[in-house]
């Protein structure tokens, strides 16, 4: 490189972290997108299943990525916006409106609104009070949900349709199934990515590491996190669609305060705050739970003290390793 | 609705705000002093409720079997915080929010390998059998009676400790300025050693209290433990009264709420649309109270003194 | 003289029974660098927070810019042109120094939160913060996080942060805290060359850099301003050689 002076370099040069930030989310979605030929070059046909509910769960765990990771906001309620997108997907293809089209603003509107008066009253509180009361609105619609008679209550809701496209039935067929939500995966990726990367993205950045200076700097703070906060719960929602669709089947089961510990999980695993590496957690996950529950009815037993040992002896997930491994910036 | 009903539901309110604030004084003060949150909290309080089931049996007396019960979860506690959480202290409160969810995985399953899935329970102890006739036809057990009378003489004692002793005056300079008491010299982690062996033979205690009247069984802790939370924020993290006020408020608000609020819609509702909704907001009711309170007022009813 | 900036009336605020200000009032013109000082916990520190908004007064006003600010909180005043720097370097870490800069600049923009265009690479903000990098003397660390600043550089970057504010007075509260003495004189060199240009209130330790930098001194002392007036004045003065300079040597 010539002598430039330094004002022109610097405008003209990307800080190398960029670069290392495109290869490996694109190597991921070209692995993902080349799963269901491999299923028809012989790999077992259940893996597609057990993938397509990984990459539902991976949108869930991206998006709850934008504000814990991002955002520093360890909300443990993410399952109940997951839960209200299975609900409304549910309830409303049993009332007879199946059309995609029609159930996904309706998700995004209930996601936003639940997302925005329960936001507006937790992001008064910080830190550990946070956390609880969090969990506390995870629970409030646990208890909703099964107190929902006319949908099953306790039991849950059974789906004996799965919802339509434009009239199409992208749901029926398993690989098309698993395309729809890789793309779906895929644009709720992009999205979460551009804004990070915006000026909003910038500000809910600066605001984990120092709220104070971000303040004084004029910036609200409270409404920055609180955008940030329904934009995620609306896209959790996006994922209880596909999860109902999944499964045919919803039940106050899909909140539970567990599933949303392990909606944290998945996002720490992969690499808290790295965006891809909540897909990649979530897909090691499902993974890892399907093989342990193959092995013991108590595999549990097994998955906590895992979970335990990776908090105490590892930092930065599986993407905190991938870049060791490739270490440039050790 | 009755007065003899009335007064029936709201014993039995306190008596389950009561087991509320054993389980949420321990967790507050750890939240207040160490700033430490921890999900295991509840699975103390079914281990609690398990090792009286064990004891009681093993013994045949209620109170040998609760003494040791309480023993062991005081030793089970302090092997947790020796193996985990003290490495937990330092860390940020995801990581702390993750290893304790994931020993709550553990503890839950590990109950039901030894235990098995199906619920247990203790028999009620001899001496306490029997109803309190309240007024005319109006009859209340007796061990309910005691669990009020004995939850409320830990609070008493709780609250002497607190106000009283000097390590109750260090844990309240704690809960508001941890830094400034290690500052005078004390150490701290013995401190908070003895607040978590505390906080886990109240919960511990108060599992094993209502193992006599709720079925013993995996997960009867998690329940507990969300509602003790709900009661620490209400109630002002750290703060021990804020802690009795809120557990009481809860305890009744929920227990009116479920058996009041379908006669109470049906006033203006048809009766079926009562049921339908009655259940869903008596279920919901606490937590909109603490939405109400945190609104109002976010730093809780009675925050701890010195707290910000 | 103009009229100024940045006035305080009888600001008192206590803890509770410690008064840590106690009707303090005083004023800042246009381009006027006034400097504060006192022995430590004389409540220097509680007064920039009571300014800036971080913290309530209990009872007084604040007027800035011929408006009363006492209600508004500390974004609000910022917005009004109000910026600051702390006595505990208050950066974010792991954003690079422009990035720290066009912070600012996004919050002086027209779209603060735009969602979608990559802030990264939007030269209306960067043109601007790479000004004010210029302007403290950091434009070739430009891309260093400002966590791997050298502690002298990290307080300049705090100067840069509230520059971009375009700010019409900056409260600058120990500037040269913990800075070597040749990065402390490339500082003073700095605020020399910012003087006249913004109001300034600065609270300062270094004598040497108060008295060659104010225009106006006043000296607090347990919450009160106990004189005021230009540096020889307030150097003479009795009671402050007593409560104060004495001290000093």
């Amino acid at each position: 490189m010539s002598a430039t002076p330094a004002t022109a370099e610097v405008t003209s040069v990307a800080p190398p972290r960029e670069r290392s930030r495109v290869v490996l989310p694109a190597l991921l979605f070209l692995l993902l997108a080349l799963v269901p030929l491999a299923v028809s070059f012989g790999m077992p046909a259940g893996w597609l299943a057990l993938l397509t509910r990984a990459l539902i769960f991976a949108i869930a765990a991206l998006s709850l990525d934008l504000i814990l990771g991002v955002g520093g906001l360890v909300s443990f309620g993410h399952a109940a916006f997951l839960g209200i997108g299975a609900y409304v997907t549910g309830i409303m293809i049993t009332e007879g409106k199946s059309e995609a089209l029609v159930i996904l603003p309706a998700i995004l509107v209930t996601c936003a609104l639940f997302g925005a008066i329960t936001g507006a009253v937790c992001l008064r509180t910080r830190g550990v009070a946070f956390i609880m009361i969090t969990l506390a609105f995870g629970q409030m619609i646990y208890f909703l949900a099964q107190a929902l008679s006319a949908y099953g209550g306790d039991d849950g809701l059974t789906l004996y349709e799965k919802s339509t496209l434009l009239g199409f039935n992208p749901f029926a067929n398993r690989t098309s199934f698993y395309y729809t939500v890789l793309i779906a995966l895929g644009g709720a990726y992009l999205l979460v990515r551009g804004l990070v990367a915006s000026r909003f993205g910038r500000v809910l950045r600066a605001a984990r590491e120092n709220p104070t200076r971000v303040s004084v700097t004029g910036f609200d703070v409270t409404r920055v996190r609180l955008i940030a906060y329904v934009i995620s719960g609306m896209l959790a929602g996006l994922s209880g669609f596909f999860l109902a669709n999944h499964t045919e089947f919803v039940s106050p089961a899909f909140m539970s305060w567990q599933r949303s510990g392990e909606l944290i999980f998945m996002a720490v695993l992969g690499g808290v705050g790295s965006l891809h590496g909540a897909i990649i957690g979530a897909v090691a996950y499902l993974i890892a739970e399907d093989a342990l529950s193959h092995l013991t009815e108590h595999w549990r037993a097994i998955f906590g003290p895992l979970i335990i040992l990776f908090v105490l002896f590892t930092r930065g997930g599986i993407v905190g390793m991938l870049r060791k491994l490739g270490s440039r910036h050790g | 609705m009755n007065t003899g009903l009335l007064i029936v539901q709201i014993l039995n309110g306190l008596q389950f705000g009561i087991l509320l604030f054993l389980v949420a004084a321990g967790l507050t003060l750890v939240f207040g002093v160490m700033d430490f949150i921890n999900l295991a909290h509840g699975v103390q309080y079914m281990l609690g409720a398990y090792l009286a089931v064990t004891f009681v049996a093993l013994t045949g007396s209620f109170v040998l079997g609760l003494v040791l019960a309480l023993a062991a979860a005081l030793v089970f506690g302090l092997a947790l915080e020796f193996l985990v959480f003290r490495h937990l202290y330092e860390r940020d409160h995801l990581d702390q929010v993750l290893a304790t969810f994931g020993l709550i995985l553990l503890l839950n399953q590990g109950v039901k390998i030894v235990w098995g899935a199906a619920p247990l329970s203790v028999p009620l102890p001899e001496f306490l059998t029997g109803n309190v006739a309240l007024m005319d036809g109006i009859l209340y057990p007796t061990y309910r009676f005691a669990l009020i009378g004995s939850g409320l003489a830990v609070g008493a004692l709780l609250w002497f400790i607190v106000e009283k002793t000097r390590t109750g005056m260090l844990l309240r300079a704690g809960a508001s300025n941890a830094p400034m008491v290690s500052a005078l010299g004390v150490d701290i982690r013995k401190l908070f050693m003895i607040v978590f062996a505390f906080g886990t033979m109240l919960a511990g205690f108060a599992g094993a209290m209502a193992a006599p009247i709720l079925s013993v069984e995996p997960g009867m802790g998690d329940t507990v433990l969300i509602l003790a939370f709900v009661v620490i924020v209400i109630g002002g993290i750290g703060s021990i009264r804020g802690a009795f006020v809120a557990a009481l408020i809860v305890g009744l608000v929920d227990t009116l709420g479920r058996s009041f609020m379908n006669d109470l819609l049906r006033l203006f509702m048809s009766a079926p649309s009562a049921r339908a909704t009655g259940a869903a907001l008596s279920s919901m009711l606490i937590y909109l109270l603490m939405a109400v309170v945190l609104f109002v007022r976010p730093e809780g009813l009675l925050p701890a003194r010195g707290r910000t | 003289m103009a009229e100024p900036v940045l006035v305080l009336e009888a600001l008192s605020k206590s803890f509770g029974a410690l008064k840590v200000t106690d009707g303090v009032s005083l004023a800042v013109a246009p381009g006027e660098l006034h400097a504060l000082i006192g022995p430590n916990g004389a409540g220097k520190t509680t007064l920039v927070h009571q300014i800036s908004g971080m913290l309530t007064p209990d009872a007084g006003t604040i007027r800035f810019r011929g408006q009363d600010v006492t209600a508004f909180n500390a974004e609000k005043r910022a917005r009004h042109g109000l910026a600051r720097t702390f006595q505990i370097t208050s950066t974010i870490a792991s954003l690079s120094a422009l990035e720290n800069v066009a912070l600012g600049v996004q919050a002086k923009a027209g779209h603060p939160l735009s969602f979608f265009r990559n802030a990264a690479s939007d030269e209306r903000l960067n043109r601007p913060a790479r000004a004010a990098l210029d302007a403290v003397g950091l434009s070739e660390r430009a891309h260093v996080p400002a966590g791997s600043l050298s502690h002298g550089e990290k307080r300049a970057l705090e100067i840069a942060m509230a520059l971009a504010l375009e700010p019409a007075a900056i409260l600058l509260d120990e500037p040269l805290a913990g800075v070597g003495k040749e990065e402390g004189e490339r500082l003073i060199g700095l605020l020399k060359s910012l003087k006249g240009r913004y109001a300034m209130l600065l609270v300062e330790h270094d004598m040497e850099a108060v008295f060659a930098l104010a225009d106006t001194v006043s000296v607090l002392v347990y919450g009160r301003v106990i004189a005021s007036g230009d540096p020889a004045a307030v150097r003479a003065d009795p009671a402050v050689r007593e409560a104060y300079l004495g001290e000093e040597g």
